[in-house]
């Protein structure tokens, strides 16, 4: 089967499901159903594209399939960023405050965060890439440990409102915040097209890609900054989605057997959306609400990532 | 002509490279030998910009090396690392068309693709060119990564240990591509090489390293000397004649 072939069969089942999503018991008040679905949908997409689309650029910049963004402590970023305001503010101001600005200083404090965190590490010599993640897991960890303090002291109920945004869940995206994420990305994809041709080539490893002439270290440190706001776009919009992207781009890159990265980002943006508004639709229809997407999402992909290490192990 | 001036270079306060000024010569193989440790793989990098330097200047064609634009360069140098371990899926073929890179910027265009061709034609690789990276043997793959090399069409190639992994016919028939290389297309090759027998038989010139610091640079009949080599390897190395060929013995 051709790359073109599998692509359109990917795109024909995104498709599919998103009509799915959008029509299937569509009774009632269809004037006020069907923009509220269609709003959730296009939200579950960009983010699952987002998603998708940074964690094969950071898996390609790594070089290695089981690495995520989440590593750079992003997300837990997000949860300090928003235990951060209930424990200083109180609940009712998370509730109360208008949700553009939350989105916006949440977006802001995380890139400005990877931005500080690049800077720094892109300073000296010392710009080993796996000194980058071993540096951003621990202030991941770190963000973590200072969330779940401050969740301890605070009163229960105002607990509840924090924990509500520890998980990803569409029922109440907000529209304006879908046009405003639309606008981030598209700028986004905008600036990433210069660098696209360079991705096949920074799969070959740092020294193969400065000897074919790409500027390692200039592309590198645009393409991580890409990640970071792409990932942060998707957390402030959605919520946290680990294992999202880590199943999606490795499925994409079974699917596909291919190096272009052109082939590899379609198809994992496809498969992303496959798998998020279908976990959505089940999330809905199978379990009616009594879940959320992350629970599911997670579990499918704590097993696949178990499968992954066990596949790895056997090749080693 | 490359040519380097003062080069430092340490790592966490180890002096690894000491003040080195050299020049290589423009269609000649030069080979870097000495012993482990002597500094001959992180020079090549520096050359070939894969380590920054800590002081000095390095030039290609009278050019800053640091002030050229990377893609240029990319036309230019090419290195070949001894260890080249990748997870991605490639075949040879592909893996060949990657040289092409600087040229076409991932579009390769039909005098890019002769160009692969010819460099799996000139590595003998034709009959596995379709077959995976990480299904090939050790030697396979080094004659991958040099055809790429080949492919990449540089006027300067350097290669770290072109011979790991190569049993004698494929390193005989390395060295002798390369010799080609050097004297029907008037490249220039500097390459890092442990048996100080390859080096004997196939270079023009030979830099001696220890240390960090040169020993000795010159033409291959001065640098393949009992004095000479012991000096480097704390060795007694025997020197016999044959075919007008100067062969160390030291075993």
């Amino acid at each position: 089967m051709g790359y073109k072939k599998k692509t359109f069969i990917l795109s024909i089942i995104a498709i599919l499901l998103i009509l799915l999503y959008i029509f299937y018991q569509l009774t009632g008040n269809i004037g006020y159903i069907l923009p509220r679905r269609i709003i959730k949908v296009v939200a579950i997409i960009l983010t699952g594209g987002s998603i998708a689309f940074a964690t094969t650029i950071f898996m390609t910049i790594t070089n290695n399939r089981i690495l995520t963004p989440s590593i750079m402590g992003i997300d837990s970023l997000y949860m300090l960023t928003q235990t951060f305001i209930v424990f200083i503010f109180g609940s009712k101001s998370l509730v109360m405050m208008n949700s553009n600005i939350n989105y916006l200083l949440s977006i802001s404090v995380m890139v400005i965060f990877s931005l500080l965190f690049y800077r720094l590490l892109f300073k000296g010599e010392n710009n080993n890439i796996y000194f980058l993640l071993l540096i951003g897991m621990i202030l991941g960890t770190f963000f973590s440990s200072f969330t779940s303090f401050m969740q301890v002291l605070i009163d229960p109920n105002e607990f509840m409102v924090a924990q509500d945004k520890m998980f990803a869940s569409v029922n109440n995206v907000n529209t304006s915040l879908v046009y405003l994420s639309i606008i981030l990305i598209v700028l986004v994809v905008l600036y990433y097209i210069r660098f696209h041709r360079y991705l096949d080539v920074l799969a070959l490893g740092k020294d193969q890609a400065t000897n074919l002439g790409v500027p390692y270290n200039y592309v590198v440190k645009r393409l991580l900054i890409i990640v970071a706001i792409l990932i942060s776009i998707a957390t402030a919009l959605i919520g946290p989605l680990t294992f999202l992207g880590l199943i999606v781009v490795n499925v994409a890159h079974e699917f596909m057997k291919t190096y272009r990265h052109a082939y590899i980002i379609t198809a994992s943006v496809l498969i992303s959306i496959i798998a998020i508004v279908g976990g959505q639709f089940i999330v809905e229809k199978v379990f009616v609400f009594e879940t959320t997407i992350s629970v599911i999402i997670n579990f499918v992909g704590g097993i696949y990532f178990i499968y992954l290490l066990l596949k790895e192990n056997k090749s080693w | 002509m490359v040519d380097l001036k003062g080069v430092f270079k340490a790592y966490n306060k180890k002096m690894v490279i000491e003040d080195v000024n050299l020049s290589i010569q423009k269609g000649k193989i030069t080979s870097f030998i000495g012993p482990n440790g002597a500094g001959k793989s992180t020079l090549i990098s520096m050359v070939s910009r894969l380590i920054a330097k800590d002081e000095g200047i390095i030039t290609i064609d009278g050019e800053d090396l640091s002030k050229s634009k990377d893609e240029e360069l990319a036309k230019k140098i090419s290195i070949l690392k001894q260890s080249n371990t990748m997870n991605v899926k490639l075949t040879v073929k592909e893996l060949v068309s990657f040289g092409r890179f600087p040229h076409s910027k991932g579009r390769l265009k039909r005098f890019d693709w002769m160009k692969v061709e010819e460099a799996i034609n000139y590595m003998e690789l034709e009959p596995i060119q379709d077959k995976y990276i990480d299904e090939l043997s050790g030697g396979q793959r080094q004659r991958a990564y040099i055809a790429m090399v080949l492919a990449q069409d540089t006027e300067y190639i350097l290669l770290d240990e072109p011979l790991n992994n190569l049993d004698m016919r494929h390193s005989v028939q390395i060295m002798k591509t390369l010799r080609r290389l050097v004297d029907e297309l008037g490249k220039t090759i500097v390459i890092v090489i442990h048996d100080i027998n390859f080096a004997s038989c196939y270079s023009d010139d030979i830099v001696a390293l220890k240390d960090g610091k040169i020993v000795k640079h010159g033409k291959t009949c001065d640098v393949i000397d009992q004095c000479v080599l012991k000096d480097i390897y704390d060795m007694d190395i025997d020197i016999q004649e044959i075919d007008n060929q100067r062969i160390c013995v030291y075993f």
